[in-house]
C-alpha cells in the first residue's frame, strides 16, 4: 500500500550524526566527532551571545532590545532573591546561563527551519546533555554545602522537629530524596522535550498517511491532525519556557538548601 | 502471547500513568486558581510553589512515558 510507505519514524529526529571528524578524533578510545548535537549547542551559544551583546549597551533609557535582556536578568535576579535570599546574589550568573541556555536550546529546536531544508536538533532532548547540566547543579550544591557548613551539612537530612523515635527512618528517606535530585532534574527536561517532539512527529505522520490515501481521509483525519499540530506547537513553546524555568527554580531551591540548610 | 505483543501492551498500559499525571497537573493549577481568586493579592507570591507542585506532578507522568519508551525501544 502506498500509505504504508509514507511512515514516519518518530525517533529518527533524535539520532546523533557526526558531521565531520569521525576518523581519528579520539580521546581515550572515545570518539569526539563534531555531531549535529554539538553544532546546535554551538548555535545556541552564539545566538545567546548575540542576544546578550545587543542588550548590553547600558543606555540610560533602554531600547526594546535592552529591555528584553534586562527583563530576563531581572527575572532570574528576582527568582534567586525570593528563593535563596541575599546569599543568592552570587549565583545569578550561573542560574542565568543555565536558564537562558536551556530556553534558547528548547526554542531553537522548535523553529520551523525544516521548510528551508535545515533540520533543527533539540540538544536538550538528550539525557547526556541534560544530565551534565543536572550534575553541574548538583555538584555546585554539594561543594557550596560542604564549603560553608562542613560536616554540619549532613543536618540537612534531619529536618527540624524530627521525633527521636523516627531518627532511624527520616534521614534515610531524606538521603534518597537528595540523591534522586540530579536524576529527576535531568529526566524532567529531557523527557518533556522528547515527548513533545515525538507527538508532533506522530501527528505529522497522520497528516501524511491520510493525505496519501485520498481526499476523504485527508478531510476526516488529515486536517484535524494538522490543526492539532498547530495547537501543540503553541503548547510546546509554553513547555519550552516552563521547563527552563522549572530547571532554574529547582536548582535555586537546592542552592537554598546548601546555603541556609533547612 | 509473544514478547513483542506483551511489550506493546505494557507500553500502552504505561500511558495510563500519563493520563493520571494529567489529573494531578490539572489539580495543581485548579487548586491554585481557586485560591488565587479568593485572595488575588497573595497569588503572585505563590507562583514559585505553584511551579514546584507542577514539576513534581509532571515528573511522575513523564516517568510513565520513560517506561513506555524503555519497553518499546530498549527491552529485549
Amino acid at each position: 500500500m502506498a500509505a504504508e510507505q509514507g511512515n514516519v519514524d518518530p525517533m529518527h529526529q533524535f539520532s546523533i550524526e557526526p558531521l565531520f571528524g569521525t576518523d581519528h578524533w579520539q580521546i581515550a578510545g572515545h570518539n569526539i566527532a563534531f555531531t549535529n548535537s554539538a553544532l546546535w549547542m554551538a548555535i545556541t551559544t552564539v545566538v545567546l551571545w548575540l542576544f546578550m551583546l545587543g542588550g548590553m549597551k547600558r543606555a540610560l533609557v533602554p531600547g526594546r532590545w535592552q529591555m528584553a535582556v534586562e527583563s530576563m536578568t531581572g527575572f532570574v535576579d528576582n527568582l534567586l532573591a525570593a528563593n535563596v535570599g541575599p546569599a543568592g546574589k552570587k549565583y545569578v550568573p550561573y542560574i542565568f546561563s543555565l536558564f537562558m541556555f536551556i530556553l534558547f536550546a528548547n526554542i531553537l529546536g522548535l523553529l520551523p527551519l525544516g521548510l528551508l531544508g535545515i533540520h533543527p536538533f533539540t540538544a536538550t532532548s538528550h539525557f547526556t546533555v541534560t544530565g551534565v547540566l543536572a550534575i553541574m547543579s548538583f555538584s555546585i550544591v554539594l561543594i557550596v554545602g560542604f564549603w560553608r557548613h562542613g560536616l554540619h551539612f549532613f543536618s540537612l537530612f534531619v529536618p527540624h522537629g524530627t521525633p527521636v523515635w523516627l531518627l532511624w527512618l527520616i534521614p534515610v528517606i531524606e538521603l534518597i530524596s537528595f540523591l534522586v535530585r540530579p536524576f529527576s532534574l535531568a529526566l524532567r527536561l529531557f523527557v518533556a522535550m522528547m515527548a513533545g517532539h515525538v507527538l508532533l512527529e506522530v501527528l505529522s505522520s497522520f497528516v501524511i498517511s491520510s493525505t496519501n490515501s485520498g481526499v476523504l481521509w485527508a478531510g476526516v483525519v488529515g486536517i484535524p491532525s494538522f490543526v492539532l499540530m498547530v495547537a501543540i506547537c503553541a503548547l510546546e513553546i509554553l513547555v519550552a519556557g516552563i521547563q527552563a524555568y522549572v530547571f532554574a527554580l529547582l536548582t535555586s531551591l537546592y542552592l537554598n538548601d546548601a546555603e541556609n540548610l533547612h | 502471547m509473544d514478547a513483542t505483543a506483551a511489550k506493546l501492551i505494557g507500553a500502552g498500559l504505561a500511558a495510563i500513568g500519563a493520563g493520571i499525571a494529567a489529573i494531578g497537573v490539572g489539580n495543581v493549577f485548579g487548586s491554585f486558581l481557586e485560591s488565587a481568586l479568593r485572595n488575588p493579592g497573595a497569588a503572585d507570591g505563590q507562583q514559585g510553589r505553584l511551579f514546584i507542585g507542577f514539576a513534581a506532578a509532571e515528573l511522575l507522568g513523564l516517568l510513565s512515558f520513560v517506561v513506555a519508551m524503555i519497553l518499546i525501544f530498549v527491552a529485549k
